[in-house]
């Protein structure tokens, strides 16, 4: 049987998904003997030009991490998916996102002007900002254009699979690496994990009734080390996200933060942890509830620290 | 934060996560407890050994085991396992995926850990886990002592890298600067910052709150970073002296800026290496990867102190802040360089305002006049132009290990880079490129 052909790619991304890729360990000299890597800036020196040259359809699949923030990012996903066969989404900040999608909360030209003028060590009189083009002595000089708002993969190019996670882990990595290895792949559009249900099904913490009267900060108090972490009033976003982690988070006494995305069915994953919420204030007064909710100091960045551009608000 | 500002770099997270909780510490006026702290540093330093590991044997080892005109198919980890064998490629999966394994059971995941809070941290350890990193501990020690020896046969024997690490072509006199504890010794977690001029004398040492002092940023408008520099000196442009603010932070910055290494294989390592270097500081930019295996053995060697350490399974891991929070800076070194994290929030303690000088932005400026200086040197008249002419300038950044998306903050991902090389008159008569369309 012929390899298979694989190209890896980091747009917008952290470096993470690259690393996380590697944390597969020795299943990686696996993935050498079925598969040929024919593309990956991070770990083998191929160049742009080589991907331009190959032809349509001849890499059998390519895992594209980072979401689209620049107009590099954007080439080199058309670019890709012309060139594969099959396009994954891998990582939240293809599929939905992720961190630098929290920038959709401001624009380039305040992100700019914190950026390059106002910051304390920033020495910047001229108040020069970056160009796309600029002529110096040697000649021109250009830079990706940096757009307004971070877009996810799927809303740029078609995405064939998802592999959900900030990273993904280890396990979820080579679900999705075995299905391509094996050639048992799920119908389009999957979202390969271990788990359609939320990150609470996998949880071993003691739940009972949730009522929760205050919010807390997770600065703010040590919880129980066996108990629920929602229901002792830290904004775990386990039950509203998609299991397939193993719950590491809760597990280290810290709440879910939701990097696994929607569990199945959901569009928005922001908008499910906000009636999951509004079901367990226990109060039926509408000023206690406000008070309730105050606890929360930034309740935009929190619901949808990893999904904003991915959402139905997509920016603000 | 810690948890949002690790992941502009999922690379180092470990960095941005400690860098940030550190913050939060002074931000919230709390003094975590001595068995969190030394947890902290125990999963940093095991964060180290799999970071310098990382880009020995994956990203700048190629050049050297495999030779900088082998062909780009095989210049990387898979050829660097075909030359050295299985057996130490063997020993570099199993050291990242061991270390892997400490920080996920310290910091609760192996990427971007969740543990760090102001105060303290989220969990402890038992015995059982604590005997497991011991073990990993000791056989990092191993490794670290066994990567050297990579270095000293591949390197050091042969004089035609020896050569090249020693020639004026990868040199260059700068400042140099790196974290520092009591003693002046290497310190990767905590301390003052410290910066040596180019003949080694000390230039200025500060701790974390006074960085606006020393530090300032200079705006080019053809790139998306910035070029820090020490503000008493000012920017003088792409030169390297005494005069220009030009300084480095790397892990033979590090050496260069201390007076020692804190263990004692280390500082056998770290002798050997400044006298094998003709003397302090060391101008020499391929002697980097050097100083990181030395860095590699510091950190391995600190593990095992922390881990042996009675404290270290304590539970008494946390104190809740109670103080007003207002404003706080978090410093770390990070594998790329000194890293700071400075925010100010209102009294809920929510940010409003936030600065990071992160460890590759403090090299950008010398790695510029690095690649200038490379190119200069290495392409002459008649000289035949090739692939391993190109990988060479490369190699004159690759000791800085780049980490660009996480120094412009805008998550771009690669460099970029295009060698044109005109005649006399200007007429282009070769181009050579990467990254470029």
């Amino acid at each position: 049987m012929a390899k298979l052909k694989v190209a890896l790619y980091w747009a917008a991304s952290c470096g993470g998904c690259e690393i996380a890729t590697l944390a597969i360990g020795d299943k990686i000299l696996k993935l050498a003997e079925v598969a040929d890597i024919v593309f990956w800036p991070v770990g083998l020196d191929f160049k742009y030009a080589d991907v331009e040259k190959m032809a349509d359809n001849s890499i059998d699949a390519c895992l594209f991490n980072g979401a689209i923030r620049t107009s590099e990012n954007e080439h080199m996903a058309k670019l890709l998916r012309a060139k594969s066969k099959i396009m994954i989404a891998y990582g939240s900040c293809s599929y939905e996102g992720c961190i630098p999608g929290l920038s959709n909360f401001y624009n380039r030209q305040t992100t700019f002007e914190r950026a390059y003028i106002e910051t304390p060590t920033t020495d910047n009189p001229e108040k020069i900002l970056p160009q796309t083009k600029v002529k110096v002595p040697e000649g021109e000089l250009e830079l990706p254009e940096f757009y307004d708002t971070v877009k996810t993969l799927g809303q740029t190019v078609d995405v064939d699979y998802i592999v959900p996670g900030c990273p993904p882990e280890e396990k979820t990595t080579w679900l999705a690496l075995e299905a391509l290895i094996t050639g048992k792949l799920p119908p389009k559009g999957t979202v390969i994990s271990h788990s359609v249900k939320a990150v609470c099904d996998e949880c071993p913490r003691k739940k009972e009734e949730k009522k929760i009267k205050k919010f807390y900060r997770p600065y703010e108090i040590v919880p129980e080390p066996e108990r629920c972490l929602l229901e002792q009033g830290l904004l775990c976003y386990g039950v509203a996200t998609r299991g397939g982690c193993g719950a590491l988070c809760p597990q280290a006494n810290m709440p879910c933060t939701g990097c696994y995305g929607p569990v199945e069915g959901v569009i928005d994953q922001g908008a499910h942890f906000l009636s999951a919420l509004s079901s367990i204030i226990d109060s039926n007064d509408p000023e206690e509830i406000q008070k309730i909710i105050d606890d929360i100091p930034d309740p935009a960045g929190t619901f949808y620290r990893y999904s904003l551009p991915d959402s139905l608000l997509r920016r603000v | 934060m810690p948890q949002i500002t690790q992941r502009i770099c999922g690379v180092c997270p470990e960095a941005h996560h400690m860098a940030s909780t550190k913050a939060l510490d002074d931000l919230f006026h709390v003094e975590p407890t001595s068995a969190a702290k030394k947890l902290r540093e125990l999963l940093y330093s095991s964060f180290y050994v799999t970071d310098h590991t990382t880009h020995f044997y994956i990203l700048a080892g190629p050049d050297f085991v495999m030779g900088p005109d082998a062909p780009p198919a095989e210049r990387n980890i898979l050829g660097v396992i075909a030359k050295v064998g299985l057996e130490l490629g063997g020993a570099v999966i199993k050291t990242r995926h061991d270390n892997h394994w400490v920080i996920q059971t310290i910091g609760g995941r192996p990427i971007h850990p969740c543990f760090g809070l102001p105060g303290g941290v989220s969990r402890a350890i038992n015995e059982e886990e604590r005997a497991k990193i011991e073990e990993i501990a000791k056989s990092s020690v191993e490794f670290g002592k066994l990567s050297l020896k990579v270095f000293d046969d591949i390197v050091l024997k042969n004089k035609e890298y020896l050569d090249m690490v020693l020639s004026d072509t990868f040199t260059h006199r700068t400042y140099y600067m790196g974290l520092v504890d009591e003693n002046n010794k290497v310190n990767f977690y905590d301390g003052k910052v410290r910066v040596v001029d180019p003949e080694g004398k000390e230039f200025i040492k500060y701790a974390p709150r006074d960085y606006v002092k020393h530090l300032a940023e200079h705006v080019e408008p053809w790139t998306y970073l910035k070029f820090p520099y020490l503000k008493k000196v000012g920017w003088k442009g792409f030169v390297d002296g005494k005069d220009s603010g030009v300084y480095r932070a790397t892990p033979l910055s590090r050496l260069n800026a201390a007076d020692g290494m804190a263990t004692p294989l280390a500082q056998e390592e770290y002798e050997r290496m400044y006298s094998t270097l003709g003397g302090k500081p060391a101008h020499y930019t391929l002697a980097t990867h050097w100083a990181r295996l030395i860095e590699l053995l510091y950190a391995a060697e600190r593990m095992v102190e922390l881990v042996q350490d009675p404290e270290i399974t304590s539970t008494d891991i946390r104190i809740i802040p109670t103080a007003k929070p207002d404003e706080g800076v978090g410093i770390v070194e990070a594998p790329r360089g000194t890293l700071t994290h400075h925010y100010i929030t209102d009294e809920r303690g929510v940010i409003k305002k936030c600065n990071l000088i992160v460890g590759t932005t403090n090299n950008y400026a010398a790695f510029y006049m690095s690649v200038k200086k490379a190119a200069e040197d290495l392409i002459k008249p008649g000289k035949k132009i090739t692939e391993g002419l190109l990988n060479r300038i490369e190699m004159a950044w690759r000791p800085y290990d780049l980490c660009l998306a996480c120094a412009t903050h805008s998550l771009p991902g690669q460099l970029p880079l295009e060698v044109t090389i005109y005649d006399a008159k200007g007429n282009e008569i070769k181009r050579l490129s990467q990254g470029i369309e």
